[in-house]
Protein backbone atom coordinates (compact mmCIF):
# COMPACT_ATOMS: atom_id res chain seq x y z
CA UNK A 1 0.00 0.00 0.00
CA UNK A 2 1.43 3.40 -0.87
CA UNK A 3 1.00 6.30 1.91
CA UNK A 4 2.00 10.03 1.86
CA UNK A 5 4.21 9.55 5.18
CA UNK A 6 7.51 12.00 6.31
CA UNK A 7 10.80 10.22 6.64
CA UNK A 8 9.96 10.40 10.62
CA UNK A 9 6.92 8.47 10.32
CA UNK A 10 8.63 6.14 7.84
CA UNK A 11 11.09 5.20 10.91
CA UNK A 12 7.60 4.17 12.90
CA UNK A 13 6.39 2.24 10.31
CA UNK A 14 9.65 0.60 9.53
CA UNK A 15 9.91 -0.16 13.18
CA UNK A 16 6.35 -1.31 13.41
CA UNK A 17 6.21 -4.19 10.23
CA UNK A 18 9.34 -5.67 12.17
CA UNK A 19 7.48 -6.15 15.25
CA UNK A 20 9.73 -4.20 17.61
CA UNK A 21 8.60 -5.58 20.66
CA UNK A 22 10.45 -3.09 23.22
CA UNK A 23 10.29 0.78 22.15
CA UNK A 24 12.53 2.90 24.71
CA UNK A 25 13.44 6.92 23.72
CA UNK A 26 13.55 9.98 25.22
CA UNK A 27 12.53 13.02 22.67
CA UNK A 28 14.46 15.50 20.76
CA UNK A 29 14.40 17.27 17.66
CA UNK A 30 13.51 16.65 14.94
CA UNK A 31 13.07 12.69 15.86
CA UNK A 32 10.20 13.19 18.49
CA UNK A 33 7.62 12.36 15.68
CA UNK A 34 9.37 8.86 15.29
CA UNK A 35 8.86 8.04 19.08
CA UNK A 36 5.23 10.09 19.05
CA UNK A 37 4.00 7.76 16.59
CA UNK A 38 5.08 4.66 17.74
CA UNK A 39 3.51 5.56 21.12
CA UNK A 40 -0.03 5.79 19.14
CA UNK A 41 0.44 2.73 17.53
CA UNK A 42 1.28 1.05 20.95
CA UNK A 43 -1.41 2.89 23.09
CA UNK A 44 -4.43 1.79 20.07
CA UNK A 45 -2.77 -1.79 20.07
CA UNK A 46 -1.77 -1.98 16.63
CA UNK A 47 1.79 -2.99 17.31
CA UNK A 48 1.97 -4.84 20.53
CA UNK A 49 5.21 -3.74 22.17
CA UNK A 50 6.34 -2.18 25.79
CA UNK A 51 6.62 1.43 25.18
CA UNK A 52 9.19 3.00 28.16
CA UNK A 53 9.50 6.14 28.99
CA UNK A 54 13.15 7.13 30.23
CA UNK A 55 14.78 10.21 31.72
CA UNK A 56 17.71 10.32 29.23
CA UNK A 57 19.16 8.94 25.71
CA UNK A 58 21.68 7.38 27.66
CA UNK A 59 18.72 5.27 29.70
CA UNK A 60 17.32 4.86 26.60
CA UNK A 61 19.95 3.04 24.79
CA UNK A 62 20.61 0.90 28.67
CA UNK A 63 17.01 -0.21 28.38
CA UNK A 64 17.10 -0.77 24.22
CA UNK A 65 20.37 -3.06 25.69
CA UNK A 66 18.64 -4.69 28.29
CA UNK A 67 16.25 -5.69 26.26
CA UNK A 68 17.84 -6.76 23.70
CA UNK A 69 19.88 -9.26 26.09
CA UNK A 70 16.41 -10.59 27.38
CA UNK A 71 15.71 -11.40 23.61
CA UNK A 72 13.21 -8.77 22.37
CA UNK A 73 13.64 -7.24 19.55
CA UNK A 74 14.31 -3.86 20.83
CA UNK A 75 13.87 -0.10 19.35
CA UNK A 76 14.88 3.54 19.59
CA UNK A 77 15.60 6.61 18.01
CA UNK A 78 17.80 9.90 18.58
CA UNK A 79 19.27 12.35 17.20
CA UNK A 80 22.54 15.06 17.52
CA UNK A 81 23.03 15.60 21.23
CA UNK A 82 21.25 12.85 22.22
CA UNK A 83 23.72 10.48 20.83
CA UNK A 84 26.42 12.10 21.99
CA UNK A 85 24.81 11.04 25.39
CA UNK A 86 24.69 7.22 24.47
CA UNK A 87 27.79 7.20 23.46
CA UNK A 88 29.22 4.93 26.64
CA UNK A 89 26.01 2.62 26.00
CA UNK A 90 26.80 2.41 22.16
CA UNK A 91 29.79 0.84 23.38
CA UNK A 92 28.58 -1.94 25.89
CA UNK A 93 25.43 -2.45 22.61
CA UNK A 94 28.58 -3.94 20.51
CA UNK A 95 31.03 -5.55 23.41
CA UNK A 96 27.56 -7.44 24.84
CA UNK A 97 26.98 -8.99 20.91
CA UNK A 98 22.85 -7.31 20.75
CA UNK A 99 21.25 -6.36 18.01
CA UNK A 100 19.40 -3.17 18.99
CA UNK A 101 18.15 -1.11 16.12
CA UNK A 102 18.00 2.78 16.20
CA UNK A 103 16.96 5.47 13.88
CA UNK A 104 19.53 8.84 14.10
CA UNK A 105 17.95 11.86 12.56
CA UNK A 106 21.15 13.30 11.60
CA UNK A 107 21.31 17.15 12.65
CA UNK A 108 23.76 19.26 13.85
CA UNK A 109 25.91 19.20 17.15
CA UNK A 110 25.48 22.43 19.34
CA UNK A 111 26.87 25.26 20.12
CA UNK A 112 25.72 27.07 18.88
CA UNK A 113 22.30 25.70 18.73
CA UNK A 114 21.16 24.37 15.62
CA UNK A 115 18.79 21.85 14.80
CA UNK A 116 19.33 20.79 10.82
CA UNK A 117 20.87 18.34 9.02
CA UNK A 118 24.56 17.90 9.63
CA UNK A 119 26.34 13.90 9.56
CA UNK A 120 28.80 14.59 12.43
CA UNK A 121 26.92 13.72 14.92
CA UNK A 122 27.22 9.47 13.76
CA UNK A 123 30.37 10.16 12.12
CA UNK A 124 31.71 10.63 15.24
CA UNK A 125 29.86 6.94 16.73
CA UNK A 126 32.24 5.40 13.81
CA UNK A 127 34.32 3.91 16.24
CA UNK A 128 31.83 2.21 18.61
CA UNK A 129 31.03 -0.94 16.74
CA UNK A 130 27.85 -0.21 15.19
CA UNK A 131 26.83 -0.69 11.41
CA UNK A 132 25.82 2.32 9.83
CA UNK A 133 23.74 3.14 7.25
CA UNK A 134 23.20 6.07 5.51
CA UNK A 135 19.62 7.09 3.36
CA UNK A 136 18.76 8.88 0.23
CA UNK A 137 14.63 9.04 0.59
CA UNK A 138 11.91 8.35 3.01
CA UNK A 139 11.23 4.52 1.06
CA UNK A 140 14.71 3.54 1.68
CA UNK A 141 14.20 4.86 5.41
CA UNK A 142 11.37 2.47 5.49
CA UNK A 143 12.98 -0.61 4.07
CA UNK A 144 16.57 0.11 5.91
CA UNK A 145 15.18 0.05 9.59
CA UNK A 146 13.48 -3.80 8.53
CA UNK A 147 16.50 -5.20 7.00
CA UNK A 148 18.85 -3.70 9.44
CA UNK A 149 17.15 -6.10 12.00
CA UNK A 150 17.70 -9.22 10.03
CA UNK A 151 21.37 -7.77 9.30
CA UNK A 152 22.19 -7.10 12.87
CA UNK A 153 20.49 -10.67 13.91
CA UNK A 154 22.54 -12.48 11.88
CA UNK A 155 25.72 -10.89 12.69
CA UNK A 156 24.98 -9.74 16.60
CA UNK A 157 25.76 -6.07 16.41
CA UNK A 158 23.71 -2.99 16.64
CA UNK A 159 23.02 -0.93 13.66
CA UNK A 160 21.63 2.42 13.44
CA UNK A 161 19.65 4.12 10.08
CA UNK A 162 20.38 8.05 9.39
CA UNK A 163 18.24 10.56 8.15
CA UNK A 164 18.87 14.04 7.59
CA UNK A 165 17.02 16.38 9.39
CA UNK A 166 14.27 17.98 7.95
CA UNK A 167 15.43 16.99 4.23
CA UNK A 168 13.48 13.58 5.48
CA UNK A 169 12.00 13.87 8.51
CA UNK A 170 10.04 16.51 7.75
CA UNK A 171 9.27 15.57 4.19
CA UNK A 172 6.49 13.92 3.30
CA UNK A 173 6.11 11.89 0.01
CA UNK A 174 4.84 8.56 -1.43
CA UNK A 175 6.03 5.52 0.16
CA UNK A 176 5.26 1.71 -0.42
CA UNK A 177 4.71 0.28 2.91
CA UNK A 178 4.64 -3.43 2.48
CA UNK A 179 2.44 -6.39 3.38
CA UNK A 180 2.88 -7.52 7.13
CA UNK A 181 2.71 -11.06 6.05
CA UNK A 182 5.65 -10.37 3.43
CA UNK A 183 7.33 -9.13 6.05
CA UNK A 184 6.89 -11.55 8.55
CA UNK A 185 7.92 -14.37 6.12
CA UNK A 186 11.35 -12.28 5.83
CA UNK A 187 12.20 -11.38 9.19
CA UNK A 188 10.90 -13.97 11.57
CA UNK A 189 10.94 -13.73 15.25
CA UNK A 190 13.95 -12.84 17.08
CA UNK A 191 15.38 -16.41 19.25
CA UNK A 192 19.00 -15.56 19.89
CA UNK A 193 20.70 -18.51 21.42
CA UNK A 194 21.79 -17.06 24.77
CA UNK A 195 19.57 -14.39 26.90
CA UNK A 196 19.11 -13.31 30.12
CA UNK A 197 16.38 -16.08 31.58
CA UNK A 198 15.88 -16.41 35.47
CA UNK A 199 15.52 -19.92 34.34
CA UNK A 200 18.63 -20.36 33.00
CA UNK A 201 20.95 -17.95 34.35
CA UNK A 202 23.99 -16.43 32.42
CA UNK A 203 26.29 -13.36 32.62
CA UNK A 204 26.75 -10.76 30.11
CA UNK A 205 29.58 -8.68 29.70
CA UNK A 206 31.66 -10.25 32.88
CA UNK A 207 35.26 -9.00 33.51
CA UNK A 208 37.45 -10.59 31.21
CA UNK A 209 41.48 -10.01 31.00
CA UNK A 210 44.09 -9.02 28.49
CA UNK A 211 44.09 -13.24 27.75
CA UNK A 212 40.69 -12.69 26.15
CA UNK A 213 39.58 -9.37 25.70
CA UNK A 214 41.60 -9.37 22.18
CA UNK A 215 40.32 -12.19 20.78
CA UNK A 216 37.11 -10.54 21.70
CA UNK A 217 37.69 -7.65 19.68
CA UNK A 218 39.04 -10.29 17.06
CA UNK A 219 35.38 -11.89 16.66
CA UNK A 220 33.61 -8.35 16.57
CA UNK A 221 35.92 -7.26 13.61
CA UNK A 222 34.97 -10.73 11.74
CA UNK A 223 31.51 -10.13 12.52
CA UNK A 224 31.28 -6.89 10.50
CA UNK A 225 33.54 -8.77 7.77
CA UNK A 226 30.69 -10.92 7.71
CA UNK A 227 28.06 -7.90 7.52
CA UNK A 228 29.47 -7.15 4.37
CA UNK A 229 27.96 -9.96 2.69
CA UNK A 230 25.07 -10.46 4.87
CA UNK A 231 23.88 -6.78 3.76
CA UNK A 232 24.14 -7.57 0.39
CA UNK A 233 22.42 -10.88 0.49
CA UNK A 234 19.73 -8.93 2.77
CA UNK A 235 19.70 -6.38 0.24
CA UNK A 236 18.73 -9.16 -2.35
CA UNK A 237 16.28 -11.33 -0.63
CA UNK A 238 14.09 -7.74 0.01
CA UNK A 239 14.27 -6.77 -3.08
CA UNK A 240 12.91 -10.45 -4.26
CA UNK A 241 9.94 -10.02 -1.85
CA UNK A 242 9.31 -5.77 -2.35
CA UNK A 243 10.87 -5.03 -6.24
CA UNK A 244 13.51 -2.67 -3.95
CA UNK A 245 16.94 -4.65 -4.02
CA UNK A 246 19.99 -2.40 -1.74
CA UNK A 247 23.86 -3.03 -1.64
CA UNK A 248 26.15 -1.00 0.52
CA UNK A 249 27.04 1.25 -2.55
CA UNK A 250 24.95 2.63 -5.80
CA UNK A 251 26.41 3.40 -8.68
CA UNK A 252 24.61 6.01 -10.34
CA UNK A 253 25.08 6.68 -14.22
CA UNK A 254 28.95 5.77 -13.97
CA UNK A 255 29.48 3.84 -16.91
CA UNK A 256 32.19 5.64 -19.09
CA UNK A 257 32.35 8.11 -16.34
CA UNK A 258 35.59 10.05 -15.87
CA UNK A 259 35.05 11.88 -12.89
CA UNK A 260 32.98 10.50 -10.00
CA UNK A 261 30.90 12.73 -7.64
CA UNK A 262 30.89 10.59 -4.29
CA UNK A 263 28.31 11.13 -1.64
CA UNK A 264 25.59 9.95 0.74
CA UNK A 265 22.42 10.84 2.27
CA UNK A 266 19.81 13.46 1.45
CA UNK A 267 22.60 15.15 -0.85
CA UNK A 268 22.92 11.93 -2.74
CA UNK A 269 19.31 12.10 -4.08
CA UNK A 270 20.13 16.16 -5.47
CA UNK A 271 22.96 14.90 -6.75
CA UNK A 272 21.55 12.42 -9.25
CA UNK A 273 19.73 15.53 -11.02
CA UNK A 274 22.81 17.22 -11.18
CA UNK A 275 24.69 14.24 -12.93
CA UNK A 276 21.31 13.93 -15.79
CA UNK A 277 22.08 17.78 -16.21
CA UNK A 278 25.61 16.68 -16.67
CA UNK A 279 25.02 14.23 -19.03
CA UNK A 280 22.77 16.44 -20.69
CA UNK A 281 25.74 18.62 -21.74
CA UNK A 282 27.88 15.60 -22.80
CA UNK A 283 30.08 15.89 -19.46
CA UNK A 284 31.23 12.06 -18.32
CA UNK A 285 29.95 12.54 -14.67
CA UNK A 286 28.80 10.05 -12.73
CA UNK A 287 27.59 8.96 -8.81
CA UNK A 288 28.79 6.70 -6.45
CA UNK A 289 26.31 6.80 -3.21
CA UNK A 290 27.65 5.56 -0.01
CA UNK A 291 25.03 3.64 1.39
CA UNK A 292 27.00 1.55 4.72
CA UNK A 293 29.83 3.32 6.23
CA UNK A 294 30.34 0.67 8.97
CA UNK A 295 31.51 -1.88 7.86
CA UNK A 296 32.99 0.67 5.38
CA UNK A 297 32.40 -1.16 1.79
CA UNK A 298 36.19 -1.12 0.78
CA UNK A 299 36.22 -3.72 -2.07
CA UNK A 300 33.02 -1.62 -3.98
CA UNK A 301 34.39 1.49 -3.24
CA UNK A 302 37.62 0.46 -5.00
CA UNK A 303 36.16 -1.59 -7.77
CA UNK A 304 33.52 1.87 -8.80
CA UNK A 305 36.32 4.51 -7.77
CA UNK A 306 39.64 3.37 -9.23
CA UNK A 307 38.75 3.39 -12.65
CA UNK A 308 38.18 6.93 -12.98
CA UNK A 309 40.83 9.76 -13.53
CA UNK A 310 38.93 12.12 -10.74
CA UNK A 311 36.80 12.34 -7.87
CA UNK A 312 35.38 14.60 -5.60
CA UNK A 313 33.79 13.64 -2.23
CA UNK A 314 30.89 15.85 -0.73
CA UNK A 315 30.53 15.46 3.20
CA UNK A 316 28.02 17.08 5.36
CA UNK A 317 30.26 16.31 7.96
CA UNK A 318 33.52 17.22 9.65
CA UNK A 319 36.74 16.10 11.41
CA UNK A 320 37.81 19.47 12.22
CA UNK A 321 41.29 19.67 12.36
CA UNK A 322 41.58 17.38 9.33
CA UNK A 323 38.75 16.81 6.74
CA UNK A 324 35.25 15.33 5.97
CA UNK A 325 34.91 11.77 6.81
CA UNK A 326 33.59 9.91 3.76
CA UNK A 327 36.90 11.90 2.32
CA UNK A 328 39.29 10.24 4.60
CA UNK A 329 38.16 6.67 4.34
CA UNK A 330 37.13 6.56 1.12
CA UNK A 331 41.10 8.22 0.32
CA UNK A 332 42.08 4.99 3.00
CA UNK A 333 40.45 2.14 1.05
CA UNK A 334 42.33 3.52 -2.23
CA UNK A 335 45.65 3.74 -1.17
CA UNK A 336 47.52 0.54 -2.03
CA UNK A 337 45.87 0.41 -5.28
CA UNK A 338 47.77 0.99 -7.98
CA UNK A 339 45.63 2.81 -10.57
CA UNK A 340 43.40 5.73 -8.04
CA UNK A 341 41.93 8.52 -8.98
CA UNK A 342 43.16 12.57 -7.89
CA UNK A 343 41.10 13.03 -5.15
CA UNK A 344 39.44 16.19 -3.63
CA UNK A 345 36.73 16.85 -0.71
CA UNK A 346 34.76 19.02 -0.64
CA UNK A 347 32.25 20.22 3.15
CA UNK A 348 29.36 21.22 2.17
CA UNK A 349 25.66 21.58 3.49
CA UNK A 350 26.39 21.70 7.73
CA UNK A 351 23.91 22.79 10.27
CA UNK A 352 21.45 22.06 7.62
CA UNK A 353 22.53 24.89 4.89
CA UNK A 354 20.95 23.78 1.39
CA UNK A 355 23.21 21.97 -1.25
CA UNK A 356 21.26 22.78 -4.53
CA UNK A 357 21.86 21.66 -8.09
CA UNK A 358 23.89 24.04 -8.92
CA UNK A 359 26.37 24.07 -6.50
CA UNK A 360 26.56 19.93 -6.96
CA UNK A 361 26.95 21.02 -10.90
CA UNK A 362 30.03 23.51 -10.12
CA UNK A 363 31.46 21.29 -8.02
CA UNK A 364 32.00 18.91 -10.73
CA UNK A 365 32.74 21.02 -13.51
CA UNK A 366 35.38 22.43 -11.53
CA UNK A 367 37.05 18.85 -10.44
CA UNK A 368 39.03 18.89 -13.38
CA UNK A 369 41.23 22.12 -12.83
CA UNK A 370 41.22 21.58 -8.45
CA UNK A 371 45.22 21.55 -7.98
CA UNK A 372 46.84 18.80 -5.35
CA UNK A 373 47.60 21.76 -3.39
CA UNK A 374 44.43 22.15 -2.07
CA UNK A 375 42.99 19.06 -1.34
CA UNK A 376 39.27 20.70 0.77
CA UNK A 377 37.28 23.10 -0.75
CA UNK A 378 34.43 24.81 1.42
CA UNK A 379 31.42 25.45 -0.69
CA UNK A 380 29.85 28.54 -0.69
CA UNK A 381 31.46 29.40 2.95
CA UNK A 382 30.77 33.11 3.24
CA UNK A 383 34.45 34.11 4.65
CA UNK B 1 6.86 19.72 -12.35
CA UNK B 2 4.59 22.30 -10.31
CA UNK B 3 6.16 23.86 -7.69
CA UNK B 4 4.09 25.67 -4.68
CA UNK B 5 4.89 27.97 -1.89
CA UNK B 6 2.48 28.92 1.39
CA UNK B 7 3.22 31.50 3.32
CA UNK B 8 1.51 32.05 6.31
CA UNK B 9 2.13 32.91 10.30
CA UNK B 10 2.30 30.21 13.16
CA UNK B 11 -1.41 28.81 13.33
CA UNK B 12 -2.86 29.05 10.24
CA UNK B 13 -1.80 25.89 9.34
CA UNK B 14 0.54 26.35 6.18
CA UNK B 15 2.37 23.60 6.67
CA UNK B 16 -0.70 21.01 7.32
CA UNK B 17 -1.74 22.73 3.93
CA UNK B 18 1.30 21.55 2.16
CA UNK B 19 0.83 18.06 3.28
CA UNK B 20 -3.14 18.23 2.35
CA UNK B 21 -2.52 19.10 -1.53
CA UNK B 22 0.67 16.51 -1.64
CA UNK B 23 -2.32 14.13 -0.01
CA UNK B 24 -4.97 14.93 -2.50
CA UNK B 25 -2.42 15.05 -5.64
CA UNK B 26 -0.97 11.77 -4.83
CA UNK B 27 -4.61 10.53 -5.27
CA UNK B 28 -4.71 11.92 -8.17
CA UNK B 29 -1.83 9.57 -9.50
CA UNK B 30 0.91 12.51 -9.05
CA UNK B 31 4.75 12.02 -7.90
CA UNK B 32 4.40 14.73 -4.87
CA UNK B 33 6.76 16.11 -2.09
CA UNK B 34 5.73 18.26 0.67
CA UNK B 35 8.16 20.14 3.26
CA UNK B 36 7.67 23.14 5.57
CA UNK B 37 10.72 25.52 5.67
CA UNK B 38 12.78 24.28 8.22
CA UNK B 39 12.34 26.63 11.18
CA UNK B 40 11.38 26.94 14.50
CA UNK B 41 7.65 27.29 14.26
CA UNK B 42 6.12 30.08 16.46
CA UNK B 43 2.34 31.48 16.50
CA UNK B 44 2.43 34.38 14.75
CA UNK B 45 5.81 34.32 12.94
CA UNK B 46 6.11 33.76 9.17
CA UNK B 47 6.19 30.09 8.02
CA UNK B 48 6.77 29.03 4.89
CA UNK B 49 6.13 25.85 3.37
CA UNK B 50 6.69 23.94 -0.02
CA UNK B 51 4.99 21.43 -2.53
CA UNK B 52 5.82 20.11 -5.37
CA UNK B 53 3.79 17.91 -7.84
CA UNK B 54 5.17 15.97 -11.19
CA UNK B 55 4.46 12.92 -13.39
CA UNK B 56 8.13 11.93 -12.64
CA UNK B 57 9.49 10.98 -9.40
CA UNK B 58 10.89 13.85 -7.49
CA UNK B 59 14.68 13.49 -5.96
CA UNK B 60 15.72 17.20 -5.64
CA UNK B 61 15.93 17.80 -2.08
CA UNK B 62 15.75 22.04 -1.53
CA UNK B 63 13.46 24.20 -0.80
CA UNK B 64 11.32 26.20 -3.96
CA UNK B 65 13.14 29.14 -5.63
CA UNK B 66 11.06 29.70 -8.52
CA UNK B 67 7.30 28.79 -7.52
CA UNK B 68 4.55 28.53 -10.39
CA UNK B 69 2.24 29.60 -7.62
CA UNK B 70 2.41 31.37 -4.07
CA UNK B 71 0.01 30.68 -1.74
CA UNK B 72 -0.72 33.40 0.83
CA UNK B 73 -2.77 32.99 3.59
CA UNK B 74 -1.71 36.71 5.67
CA UNK B 75 -1.70 39.11 3.20
CA UNK B 76 0.18 41.51 5.90
CA UNK B 77 2.96 39.28 5.25
CA UNK B 78 3.01 41.06 1.42
CA UNK B 79 3.89 44.47 3.51
CA UNK B 80 7.09 43.63 4.27
CA UNK B 81 8.62 40.75 2.14
CA UNK B 82 8.56 40.23 -1.55
CA UNK B 83 6.35 37.12 -1.61
CA UNK B 84 6.35 37.00 -5.83
CA UNK B 85 10.78 36.98 -5.55
CA UNK B 86 11.42 33.99 -7.56
CA UNK B 87 8.34 33.78 -9.03
CA UNK B 88 8.39 32.11 -12.91
CA UNK B 89 6.90 33.77 -16.06
CA UNK B 90 3.12 33.93 -15.80
CA UNK B 91 2.78 32.12 -12.24
CA UNK B 92 -0.06 32.54 -10.30
CA UNK B 93 0.04 34.22 -6.70
CA UNK B 94 -3.98 33.13 -4.44
CA UNK B 95 -4.29 35.52 -1.53
CA UNK B 96 -6.53 35.51 1.43
CA UNK B 97 -7.86 39.14 1.21
CA UNK B 98 -11.32 40.83 0.90
CA UNK B 99 -9.19 43.35 -1.32
CA UNK B 100 -9.71 43.90 -5.54
CA UNK B 101 -6.71 41.81 -6.78
CA UNK B 102 -6.12 45.20 -8.69
CA UNK B 103 -5.08 47.36 -5.82
CA UNK B 104 -1.73 45.00 -5.77
CA UNK B 105 1.17 45.99 -7.25
CA UNK B 106 2.35 43.18 -9.18
CA UNK B 107 -0.86 42.17 -10.49
CA UNK B 108 0.02 43.47 -13.93
CA UNK B 109 3.18 41.02 -14.41
CA UNK B 110 1.55 37.86 -12.17
CA UNK B 111 -2.25 36.10 -12.54
CA UNK B 112 -3.25 37.08 -9.16
CA UNK B 113 -6.54 35.88 -7.34
CA UNK B 114 -8.22 36.79 -4.24
CA UNK B 115 -10.88 35.31 -2.26
CA UNK B 116 -11.77 35.90 1.14
CA UNK B 117 -10.62 32.52 3.11
CA UNK B 118 -10.73 34.45 6.46
CA UNK B 119 -14.76 35.12 6.60
CA UNK B 120 -15.39 31.46 5.44
CA UNK B 121 -12.94 29.63 7.72
CA UNK B 122 -14.45 31.98 10.67
CA UNK B 123 -18.18 31.10 9.23
CA UNK B 124 -17.27 27.84 10.00
CA UNK B 125 -16.04 28.36 13.41
CA UNK B 126 -12.07 27.43 12.05
CA UNK B 127 -9.85 29.64 15.13
CA UNK B 128 -11.45 32.75 16.17
CA UNK B 129 -12.92 35.61 14.50
CA UNK B 130 -9.40 37.74 14.87
CA UNK B 131 -7.46 34.47 13.85
CA UNK B 132 -9.08 31.92 11.76
CA UNK B 133 -7.94 29.00 10.80
CA UNK B 134 -7.80 29.16 6.75
CA UNK B 135 -5.55 26.67 5.22
CA UNK B 136 -8.53 24.44 4.11
CA UNK B 137 -10.10 27.51 2.94
CA UNK B 138 -7.00 28.50 0.57
CA UNK B 139 -6.70 25.09 -0.92
CA UNK B 140 -10.93 25.13 -2.13
CA UNK B 141 -10.16 28.13 -4.00
CA UNK B 142 -6.35 26.94 -4.93
CA UNK B 143 -8.17 23.72 -6.57
CA UNK B 144 -10.73 26.27 -8.38
CA UNK B 145 -8.59 28.65 -9.64
CA UNK B 146 -5.84 26.67 -10.95
CA UNK B 147 -7.20 22.85 -11.57
CA UNK B 148 -4.04 21.09 -10.42
CA UNK B 149 -5.84 19.07 -7.60
CA UNK B 150 -9.50 18.18 -7.77
CA UNK B 151 -12.12 19.16 -5.32
CA UNK B 152 -13.05 15.17 -4.13
CA UNK B 153 -9.65 14.24 -4.16
CA UNK B 154 -9.30 17.60 -1.20
CA UNK B 155 -11.99 16.53 0.55
CA UNK B 156 -10.39 13.16 0.79
CA UNK B 157 -7.11 14.56 1.22
CA UNK B 158 -8.39 16.84 4.35
CA UNK B 159 -10.26 13.89 5.91
CA UNK B 160 -7.64 12.07 6.30
CA UNK B 161 -5.21 14.85 7.61
CA UNK B 162 -6.99 16.82 9.53
CA UNK B 163 -8.24 15.17 12.62
CA UNK B 164 -10.02 18.11 14.47
CA UNK B 165 -13.19 19.91 13.11
CA UNK B 166 -13.04 17.55 9.85
CA UNK B 167 -16.09 18.30 8.56
CA UNK B 168 -15.94 21.93 9.09
CA UNK B 169 -12.61 21.74 7.29
CA UNK B 170 -14.51 20.32 4.15
CA UNK B 171 -17.23 21.92 4.34
CA UNK B 172 -15.19 25.26 4.14
CA UNK B 173 -12.78 24.31 1.02
CA UNK B 174 -16.21 23.59 -0.81
CA UNK B 175 -17.50 26.65 -0.26
CA UNK B 176 -14.18 28.74 -1.04
CA UNK B 177 -13.91 26.41 -4.34
CA UNK B 178 -17.87 27.57 -5.17
CA UNK B 179 -16.54 31.23 -4.15
CA UNK B 180 -13.69 31.25 -5.87
CA UNK B 181 -14.08 33.36 -8.71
Amino acid sequence: MKKVLTGNHAVSYGAKLARAQVIAAYPITPQTEVVEKLSEMVASGELKARFIKVESEHSAMAASIGASAAGARSFTATSSQGLALMHEMLHWATGARVPVVMANINRAMGPPWNIWSDQTDSLAQRDTGWLQFYCENNQEVLDTVIQAYKICEKVSLSGMVMLDAFYHSHTSEPIDIPDQSLIDKFLPPYDPKYKLDVNNPHTFGGLTGPEWYYELRYKIQKAMDKAVEVIKDVGKEYGKITGREYGLIEEYRTEGAETLLITSGAIAQTAKDAVDTLRKRRKKTGLVRVRTFRPFPKDDIKKAVSKVKIAGVIDRNISLGNEGIFFQEIKSALYNEKKRPSIYGYIAGLGGRDVAVDEIIEIAENLPKQSSKKELIWVGAKI
Amino acid sequence: MKEIIFHGRGGQGAVIASRILAVAAFKEGREVQSFPFFGVERRGAPVTAYTRLAEEEIRKRVPIKEPDYVIVLDPTLLEKNDITKGMKKGASIIINTRASKKTFKFSGKYKVFTIDAAEIASSHGLGSKSAPIVNTSMLGAFSKYTKEVGIKALVEAIRENVAIKTEDNIKAAEESYEKAK
